[in-house]
């Protein structure tokens, strides 16, 4: 199978998010050719309306997941309030409302750690602004499968303290702007294919 | 991708809980599963999912720590206050018409949802004409359910979310605190019967008006929710009702035609008749 290089794309942010994913996805063209799959801490009892508001502002199709819902690429995907969401496969996301992570429900950790099992090398993981360590452990986990890892540069970010977190667990992740991301992201979803074996 | 060692160690372990204990965690969605293993794995200092796989196998008093693990639900009273309040408004007048009701909350874990529902009921003047069925595979969660003691620190939510549920009354009339406790009263239970039921494994034991099973499906693969919803299906009265989790849907699933969708935002689904 001449699969593409990278497959998948998970970002996760938290306190200023909203600022800097404003940078991120409506930079993104229509013809992003992978899902990408994006975890905000928001609060529990609240509707969200990330995916109302992106929908309006993004080229790709923008989604808040549902369980079991099938993956298509071009989409992005938010995990809705109150639950975590997972890569269950490469065609279908599974939530769940296991207890929370780090205080967080959804949780970034838990998205990186199920997404690196799945994609394994073809995934690339993006930790951006945010007030607490929630996405260190999972970039972690992305990195010692293979996938590409970056962090938004903590000098750029709201909150510099998830960024900071993230660089400590992953010393050698990519270091991006919030400007410079999607252009990164697009050079990943770009790389030719390798054998695998 | 995954390693492909602790796959099969997964599987084995999963297969050795059901020859052994009869739990059938075979067909739950593997990521949840997966990451509950290595969480009690690392928790219960195993050096590997094998390792936990023969102490299982060997010793039955594992088999509670293990199902704590494997059946973790975090639930909270009058959790999506719209949800109940859906109920109050649009499906207590249709469950009004009847003489006698019975109402199911599959998979209740500690009882929150249960304890929601008895007091909605109360509410509306419906108890006493009402049996609750409280069903759960997890015996130490219907024994906490069966308690119906919870820490006081969660008591502001519950009340919080009881007070936009549209409740009538006060969250305080239904417990008394004491020691960082909330232990609601027992008359709270007096129409509840707890059992011990697999949506997996058993099969239909009443007829129901309403059905509440939130966020326990999205735990099964797409074959188990199927079988889960049949046994639903054949289980609700004509125009009896089933209410999913916020983020579950019957849009995938096999018996999606024998049911219409009677709120579609809360997920609330009436069975057409026949």
């Amino acid at each position: 199978m001449s699969a593409r290089r990278c497959r998948a794309v998970v970002i996760g942010a938290s306190a200023g998010a909203l600022e800097v994913l404003n940078q991120v996805l409506p930079a993104l063209p229509a013809s992003f050719p992978l899902p990408v799959f994006v975890v905000v801490h928001v609060p529990p009892d609240r509707k969200s309306l990330l995916a109302e508001l992106f929908a309006r502002r993004c080229e790709m199709r923008v989604r808040e997941a549902e369980d079991k819902e099938p993956i298509e690429p071009g989409t992005i995907y938010f995990a809705p309030p109150n639950y975590h969401m997972l890569v269950e496969t490469e065609q279908a996301l599974a939530l769940s409302a296991d207890e929370p992570v780090l205080y967080s429900r959804p949780a970034i950790d838990i998205l990186f750690e199920s997404a690196a099992d799945v994609y394994g090398p073809a995934l690339a993981a993006l930790v951006l602004t945010g007030a607490n360590e929630d996405g260190a452990r999972g970039l972690r986990a992305v990195e010692t499968a293979g996938g590409q890892v970056a962090v938004q540069d903590p000098k750029t970010a709201f909150a510099a303290a998830m960024p900071e977190a993230a660089l400590a667990a992953c010393p050698r992740a990519r270091i991006v702007t919030p400007g410079g991301v999607a252009a990164y992201l697009q050079e990943l979803a770009a790389m030719p294919p390798v054998d695998e074996n | 991708m995954t390693d492909q060692v602790e796959e099969i160690e997964i599987q084995l372990l999963l297969e050795a809980l059901y020859l052994r204990y009869h739990y059938d965690f075979r067909h739950y969605a593997a990521t949840s599963i997966k990451r509950r293993l290595r969480l009690a794995r690392e928790q219960m200092g195993f050096a590997s999912i094998s390792a936990l796989q023969e102490r299982l196998l060997h010793d039955e008093t594992m088999l509670p720590r293990m199902l704590g693990y494997l059946t973790v639900q975090v639930s909270e009273m009058f959790r999506d206050p719209s949800y109940f309040k859906a109920i109050r408004e649009t499906v207590i007048p249709h469950l009004r018409t009847y003489p006698s009701l019975k109402l199911w909350i599959a998979g209740c874990a500690d009882g929150e949802e249960l304890y929601s529902f008895v007091i909605l009921f109360r509410e509306e003047g419906l108890e006493e004409r009402t049996i609750f069925y409280a069903t759960d595979i997890n015996q130490d969660a219907l024994a906490r359910a069966r308690a119906g003691i919870y820490g006081l620190e969660r008591i502001q939510l519950f009340t919080e979310n009881h007070r936009k549920s549209g409740g009538k009354s006060s969250l305080s009339e239904y417990y008394s605190a004491g020691y960082g406790r909330a232990v609601f009263d027992k008359s709270l239970r007096e129409r509840v019967l707890f059992a011990d039921h697999s949506l997996v494994t058993d099969a239909v034991f009443a007829e129901m008006n309403l059905i509440s099973c939130r966020n326990v499906l999205i735990y099964f693969n797409r074959a188990l929710q199927d079988r889960a919803i049949g046994l639903f299906k054949d289980s609700l009265s004509r125009k009896g009702f089933l209410g999913l989790g916020a983020k579950e849907n019957l849009r995938f699933c096999a018996h999606a035609d024998a049911f219409s969708e009677f709120n579609r935002e809360e997920r609330l689904y009436q069975r057409r008749d026949g």
